[in-house]
């Protein structure tokens, strides 16, 4: 294994140098990186919220709308209910704040309050969630109380928490905070970027996708075209006309979907977003397209049209795709906020601005201090113990760090102060593949074997022990990726980047350097025997 | 760097040190081969094991564990000062009144937010205005601009999420190990790193280290090390069973472990000098995740012996194991 064969040195030449060029960029001045050439990596370590603050966002759950689109669907159950109870009613809207309706036959009062009596649902430890009054001549009236309004305010601050944290999981590991503030508040800090603009790209969209069928019969040419009250009239993205009458009646929408990615049309080769319905949601549209065939229906996200397709035959399977005017990247970031769910409200801005380091500068001072001590007292540990070979796992060592340094500023994996004393830990477990080698260099040594049969012999027998630590701990390193979100997230992507350094450095760097050590020597023993 | 002439015998006795060796390195005065008795020691560590366990276990049942603002939430001050805002005198000062897990970010040019859990001998309600109150009196033209409620970081998802991501990794690596060594070994593993993980919540617990995002990465930090510890000290053992294949199971155990406790020994050292730096000043921001890692580390290294390996004692292996997919001692020696 000792032997100097050439893949070796080139693989160990082009990663020390790969590693120095994309370390580089975090020690030079802006000037000198600003006249850069284009090739050369640009890009420095990304710095998390407690080392160099960043910017922040706050936002609020529009609660108006929240509250409108509760009404419109307290009305749909409204509407649904008297039917079903075979009251014939009139003037239903849910304009002014509460669900209104006239019943038109007086002596139904009571059947009526009895029907829309099971109308909304309840709210936890306050009853129920709507109250219904009626007066002499069949006015009836449901209105959301307090308790309701409130409970609506607080379960979609909950939920838009989680649904913000896993898009902007999807968009790297950037660790941002993410909190409630206040009752309807919903607080983010993103480290870096002084613009967050595609922060608010991912987050300001609601991404509620509904398909419903076109009413072609009646054509709409303003938005406050009167048109019948199963329908409404929805701004139209596609080229043509501007606007478009839809029926009302939702026949799919983004909750059914199982999963989206960008792809390209066979056809026209644009791009497009390609999805997967569940099971219910491919039975449903199976049903919708193959009644519709040669009929229009709509593809609605966030209330505007963006694609009204003529149905050719009928979808089976629950696959289909959605061809708007997209960019490669447009069509993305659509599949990742279908993929991460809608938004149950509309989030208003309204603060936006930076933020320092979470930490006082002192304390990361301290910290960082900290650190280093404890890196220095590593390598002078580790040439105490070994001698010329501490040497070697020392210089080992270097090319470890800067690897690491170089493929976290590459990827823009952000590091916190965790992070770092991970990266510190890193480099024990690093030591500690140097150290089983070495301790079987001076078995194999002090049974007999003659030097460098000794040395060879050592770094074979040590592999099985470092390459199924490691393994195990790359096992461990991928799940925690895939499954964990926020900072378990960042911290099994530092793992597995310090994983993989650590044995090529420990491994294959120490190695060159021994064989290329007893190449000029000629030494008949083993310094560390 | 000369040593003595090798004598090419595997009965020589093991040489501790030899004349004519220099000081340095100083490897040449770690034994090669000691004779501790590693496995008849198991019973009173298992004792001591329990206790902790049970020590532990009180005490997260007694007085949970401190949570910080990250988990539980705070109130957050948002403040303007004339001129650009005295972090570090606003911090001094909230640390003199009493507030708990007090942070300050400067925001904007003359701005700061600044956030506490809560404040010692004041209630909840009037600790926001008594905060306010003192800094007012301390900074002139100081203005509390908004106060308001603030929730946890740590959200319920990510929580689950993260229980369940170690859950997979944890069953993912019983089977590696189970594949590449025998079953009960995997089962010594997840014991072993199911007593580290208990005893360092103890650990958070019974010292009051205030809990927060970063204690996540130091207990992921302790599972990595410790199954780290796991797997070296497994693959040992399971190259010594191959080579002495009737000699009892306990010899062998105290066999592997003497081969590899120098390795232990610097090892162990390493990784503690690399916090040491931290773990001894208070002062610093990493403190309470150094102290939880360096506890993680001792104990890690400690329940590789006393916890994996008795499993394996207790249950007994297979000793006709010959699959070649271990060390091949025949290439090793051509």
């Amino acid at each position: 294994m000792l032997a100097l064969s050439r893949w070796k040195i080139a693989v160990v030449l082009i990663s020390v140098i790969y590693g120095l060029l994309f370390s580089l960029p975090n020690v030079l001045p802006d000037s000198v990186l600003a006249q850069w050439p284009g090739f050369l990596p640009h890009q420095r370590l990304n710095l998390g919220l407690d080392l160099q603050g960043g910017s922040s966002l706050l936002y609020e759950v529009d609660t108006d709308a929240l509250k409108k689109q509760r009404l419109a669907d307290l009305q749909e159950e409204a509407s649904q209910e008297l039917h079903d109870a075979q009251i014939q009613f009139s003037g239903l809207s849910s304009t002014t704040g509460v669900v209104a309706l006239k019943i038109s036959d007086i002596t139904q009062t009571d059947a009526a309050a009895t029907a829309l009596g099971k109308v909304g649902g309840t709210v936890q430890g306050s009853g129920r969630e709507v109250l219904v009054t009626h007066d002499a001549v069949g006015n009836f009236q449901i209105a959301l109380t307090q308790a309701a309004i409130q409970q609506g305010v607080r379960n979609a601050v909950a939920q838009s928490i989680e649904i913000i944290r896993r898009r902007i999981d999807l968009l790297g590991t950037k660790e941002p905070d993410i909190r409630q503030q206040g009752t309807d508040r919903i607080a983010i800090e993103a480290p870096g970027e002084s613009d967050p603009q595609k922060l608010k790209d991912v987050v300001g969209q609601t991404a509620k996708l509904t398909f419903q069928m076109v009413d072609e019969s009646a054509p709409a040419q303003a938005a406050d075209t009167v048109v019948p009250p199963d329908d409404e009239v929805l701004p139209d993205e596609e080229k043509g006309a501007p606007f478009l009458t839809v029926k009302r009646r939702v026949s799919v929408d983004g909750g059914m979907l199982t999963h989206a990615q960008q792809g390209f049309d066979p056809q026209t080769n644009y791009p497009v977003v390609e999805f997967r319905l569940n099971g219910a949601g491919a039975h449903r549209f199976g049903q919708v397209t193959s009644e519709n065939v040669g009929h229009r229906f709509a593809i609605i996200l966030d209330n505007k049209v963006i694609e009204a397709p003529v149905i050719q035959s009928p979808i089976i399977g629950g696959q289909g795709q959605i061809s708007g005017n997209f960019t490669v990247d447009s069509a993305n970031q659509l599949a990742l906020l279908l993929n991460s769910g809608a938004l149950p409200a509309q989030l208003k801005v309204i603060e936006q601005g930076t933020v320092g380091a979470d930490l006082g500068a002192d304390a990361v001072r301290a910290g960082v201090t900290g650190l280093a001590i404890g890196a220095v007292l590593i390598f002078a540990f580790i040439i105490l113990a070994y001698g010329l070979f501490g040497v070697f796992a020392a210089l080992a060592l270097v090319v470890n760090l800067l690897m690491m340094f170089g493929a976290l500023s590459m990827t823009q994996a952000t590091l916190t102060l965790p992070g770092i004393a991970g990266l510190i830990l890193t480099m024990a477990v690093a030591v500690d593949a140097n150290v089983l080698i070495y301790e079987r260099m001076r078995d194999e040594a002090n049974s007999g074997r003659a030097a460098m049969a000794a040395a060879d012999a050592g770094y074979r027998r040590a592999l099985t022990s470092i390459l199924d630590a490691n393994v195990t701990t790359m096992i461990s390193a991928l799940i925690m990726f895939s499954f964990g979100a926020g900072p378990v997230k960042g911290f099994a992507w530092t793992l597995s980047i310090g994983v993989v350094t650590s044995v090529f450095s420990a491994v294959l760097v120490t190695q060159l350097l021994i064989g290329w050590w007893f190449r000029v020597t000629r030494s008949k023993t083993l310094p560390i025997a | 760097m000369s040593g003595p002439p090798q004598i090419p015998s595997q009965f020589q006795p093991p040489i501790v040190s030899a004349p004519r060796k220099s000081i340095w390195p100083f490897i040449h005065f770690v034994p090669r081969q000691t004779h501790f008795n590693f496995v008849g020691l198991a019973p009173y560590a298992a004792i001591l094991s329990v206790l902790l366990v049970v020590a532990s276990g009180v005490s997260v049942g007694l007085q949970q564990v401190n949570f910080g603002v990250d988990f539980v939430g705070g109130t957050k001050m948002e403040v303007v000062t004339t001129g650009a805002a005295p972090l570090g005198q606003i911090r001094g000062l909230l640390a003199g009144m009493g507030a708990n897990d007090a942070e300050v970010q400067a925001v904007g040019a003359g701005g700061a937010a600044i956030q506490f859990r809560s404040v010692t001998g004041q209630s909840a309600d009037a600790a926001p205005a008594f905060v306010q109150g003192k800094l007012q009196a301390q900074i002139p033209g100081l203005k509390v601009t908004g106060i308001s409620e603030v929730g946890a970081k740590v959200s319920g998802e990510l929580i689950w999420g993260g229980v369940e991501a170690l859950g997979v990794a944890l069953g993912l690596t019983l089977l590696y190990i189970w594949f590449r060594f025998q079953l009960q070994f995997g089962l010594g593993a997840i014991l072993a790193l199911a007593h580290d993980i208990v005893l360092t919540i103890g650990f958070l617990s019974i010292t009051r280290i205030e809990v927060s995002m970063t204690s996540i990465a130091a207990l992921l930090t302790v599972i990595g090390y410790s199954m780290n510890e796991k797997v070296i000290s497994f693959d040992r053992l399971r190259e010594n069973l191959r080579k002495y294949k009737t000699t009892p199971l306990r010899e062998v155990i105290n066999l592997s472990e003497n081969e590899r406790l120098s390795r232990t020994i610097i090892t162990g050292s390493t990784a503690l000098l690399a916090l040491s730096g931290s773990v001894l000043n208070p002062a610093s921001a990493l403190f309470s995740l150094t102290a939880t890692m360096a506890f993680g580390i001792l104990i890690g290294t400690y329940s590789s012996i006393y916890v994996a390996l008795p499993v394996i004692l207790l249950w007994g292996v297979k000793r006709d194991d010959d699959e070649p997919a271990a060390i091949n001692f025949q290439t090793a020696r051509r």
